[in-house]
C-alpha cells in the first residue's frame, strides 16, 4: 500500500503514473462548483484566497456535515462528478499550485495539459463510497466560505489512509479515461450493429 | 390500536434511513458476483465498494453522500384511515428525515438556484400513488436516487417503423457516452410504449424490480438478457476503469403504444441502487425493511 503525505512534492507527483493506486495522509480541502467559481474570481481580481493551497490536495466533494457540541463533524463524504469542474481546473491548478485533485469520472484536455505543465495529478476515489471515506477522516480542521452552503463550502480535513485513489491523469500527459473512452467508442458501433442481428422485435 | 399519524411518520423516517444506510440484498449480491468476475483496478474498486456497504450498515451512516432526490412509490388503500393526510405525511417525513438522519439537502429552485434546505420544493419529493380498492393498508417504497447517475437517462418518442431496435441503439449509445460518470456498475431501467412520460415512469419503476428477476413477458425477458450482454461488451467497467461488468442488470417494462408512436425511455441507476419499504398492514401493524423487490 503506497501512502503519500501532504504537502505533496513534485518528486511524488512524478513518481506516479496512470493506473497507480495510492492512499493519502495529511490534509485535503474540498472544493466543488461554487468554490471553484469564487476562487477564480478572487484570483482574477487579485484577492487573496482564505488558505494557501500550494502542494495541497483538493477533492471534488460536497459532504453532509453537522455541528455536534460546537464541533463540525462529517456525516458522509464522497466524490462528485468531476467533469463539472473541467472549465475551471486548468486555471485553478496554475494559480494555486495544488498537486492533486481527487474526484470521480472524466476530466478533459484543459486539466490534462495543466497537470503536465504544472506537475499535478488527477485521481479518482470510488464513487459513492462515503462511509469508508468518512472513517478515514481524522477531524475537521476548519471550514471556509460556509456562506456557499454546506456542500459547496471548502472543508479542510485531516485524513489518514484515504483511498484507494486511482491515478487517471498523470504529469506525463496521459489521461487514462481518454484512452478507455477511445476504446469504448471504437467498439460502440460494432455493438450497435449487433442490435440488428441479435434482436428480433 | 391503529397507529397514529405521528407513528406512521416516524416509521417512514426510519424507512428513509434504512434506504440510505443499507444496500438491498439483491444489489449487494450482484456486486459480490461482479467482484469475483473482475480483476486489477476494477476488483480493487469493487473491494472498496463492498467494504463501504458493510461499514455503512454497521455504523448506520449513509453509504453515499448523495442521498438523492427522494422518490416515494405509494400503494395506499382507499380505506386507509389517514388517506386525506397522505401528502402531508410524506412531506413531513422528508423534512424531518433531512434534519434527523441527516440527509444532504438536494432540492434546488431552478429559477434562483436556492437550495430549499429540507429536500422539499415544487413537485419534490417525487410521489407516485396507486390506489388499492377496499383496503386499509399503506405501502411506501423509498428510492433515494443520486444525481450523478441521471446523466445517461433519456426519453424519446420514435416512430413505430424505427422500432424497438432503434430504442435499443439509443440505450447503448447513451450508456457508451455517459455511463463513465454514473458510478458504474449501473442498473439499467428501460420503458417502452405509452406516452413519453409513461415510458419514463416505467423506466424508473423498472429499477424497483429485484436484480436477476426477468420480465414475465417471454420476448421482453430475452431482450433484457441480450441487452445486458451488449452493454457489458462495451467494457466500461467499474467506475469506468474498464472491465467485464458495466451493468448489473437490465429491466424493461412495457405499455401499449399509440398506433403512431413508439415512446422509449432510459433511466440509469449507479451501483448504489437504494430502496426501502414501510408498510402499514390492514390491522395497523407497521413493518420497515430494506427492499429487494418483494413486498413484506
Amino acid at each position: 500500500m503506497r501512502i503519500i503525505c501532504t504537502p505533496i512534492k513534485d518528486d511524488d507527483v512524478l513518481s506516479l503514473h496512470v493506473g497507480d493506486i495510492v492512499y493519502l495522509k495529511g490534509k485535503i480541502v474540498t472544493a466543488r462548483d461554487a468554490a471553484h467559481r469564487r476562487a477564480l474570481e478572487y484570483i482574477k481580481s487579485g484577492k487573496k484566497l482564505p488558505l494557501d493551497l500550494r502542494g495541497m490536495v483538493i477533492m471534488h466533494a460536497g459532504p453532509v456535515a453537522m455541528r455536534r457540541n460546537g464541533q463540525w463533524e462529517i456525516v458522509a463524504i464522497g466524490p462528485t462528478s468531476s467533469y463539472r469542474m473541467e472549465p475551471y481546473e486548468g486555471e485553478f491548478i496554475k494559480a494555486t499550485g495544488i498537486k492533486m485533485i481527487i474526484g470521480k469520472g472524466m476530466m478533459g484536455n484543459k486539466t490534462t495539459k495543466a497537470c503536465s505543465k504544472y506537475k499535478a495529478i488527477y485521481a479518482i476515489y470510488p464513487g459513492g463510497a462515503a462511509a469508508i471515506a468518512k472513517k478515514n477522516i481524522v477531524r475537521v480542521i476548519d471550514v471556509k466560505w460556509l456562506d456557499l452552503g454546506i456542500p459547496e463550502a471548502m472543508w479542510i480535513l485531516e485524513v489518514n489512509n484515504f483511498g484507494p485513489l486511482i491515478v487517471m491523469i498523470d504529469a506525463y500527459g496521459r489521461n487514462y479515461y481518454n484512452e478507455i473512452m477511445k476504446h469504448i467508442m471504437k467498439h460502440t458501433n460494432r455493438i450497435i450493429n449487433k442490435v440488428d442481428k441479435e434482436i428480433n422485435l | 390500536m391503529y397507529p397514529s399519524i405521528e407513528s406512521i411518520e416516524k416509521a417512514l423516517i426510519k424507512a428513509i434511513e434504512t434506504a440510505v444506510v443499507e444496500l438491498p440484498s439483491d444489489v449487494r449480491e450482484y456486486l459480490e458476483k461482479a467482484y469475483h468476475k473482475e480483476e486489477g483496478l476494477a476488483k480493487a474498486i469493487l473491494k472498496s465498494i463492498l467494504d463501504n456497504v458493510k461499514v455503512a450498515s454497521e455504523e448506520r451512516t449513509p453509504l453515499c453522500q448523495d442521498t438523492g432526490l427522494l422518490s416515494y412509490y405509494v400503494r395506499v388503500g382507499t380505506k386507509f384511515p389517514y388517506i386525506d393526510h397522505i401528502y402531508e405525511i410524506l412531506r413531513n417525513a422528508t423534512i424531518r428525515a433531512t434534519k434527523e438522519i441527516p440527509l444532504r439537502p438536494n432540492a434546488v429552485n431552478v429559477v434562483n438556484n436556492v437550495n430549499s434546505g429540507d429536500n422539499t420544493g415544487y413537485y419534490v419529493p417525487i410521489i407516485d400513488i396507486e390506489l388499492i380498492p377496499n383496503s386499509r393498508s399503506l405501502e411506501v417504497i423509498v428510492m433515494p436516487k443520486g444525481g450523478g447517475s441521471e446523466s445517461p437517462s433519456i426519453s424519446k418518442v420514435l416512430t413505430p417503423a424505427q422500432g424497438i431496435k432503434e430504442a435499443m441503439r439509443i440505450v447503448i449509445k447513451q450508456i457508451a457516452m455517459y455511463a463513465i460518470n454514473s458510478c458504474p456498475p449501473i442498473v439499467v431501467g428501460i420503458g417502452i410504449g405509452g406516452t413519453f412520460d409513461c415510458a419514463s415512469q416505467l423506466a424508473r419503476k423498472a429499477l424497483l424490480r429485484r436484480l436477476g428477476r426477468r420480465s414475465s413477458i417471454k420476448e421482453i425477458a430475452e431482450l433484457e438478457v441480450t441487452m445486458l450482454n451488449l452493454i457489458n461488451e462495451l467494457g466500461i467497467g467499474v467506475q469506468g476503469v474498464g472491465g467485464r461488468v458495466t451493468a448489473l442488470d437490465v429491466h424493461i417494462e412495457i405499455a401499449h403504444r399509440h398506433p403512431a408512436t413508439l415512446a422509449m425511455a432510459l433511466c440509469v441507476s449507479c451501483w448504489a441502487l437504494r430502496r426501502a419499504i414501510m408498510k402499514v398492514n390492514e390491522d395497523g401493524e407497521i413493518k420497515i425493511s430494506s427492499y429487494s423487490g418483494d413486498t413484506i
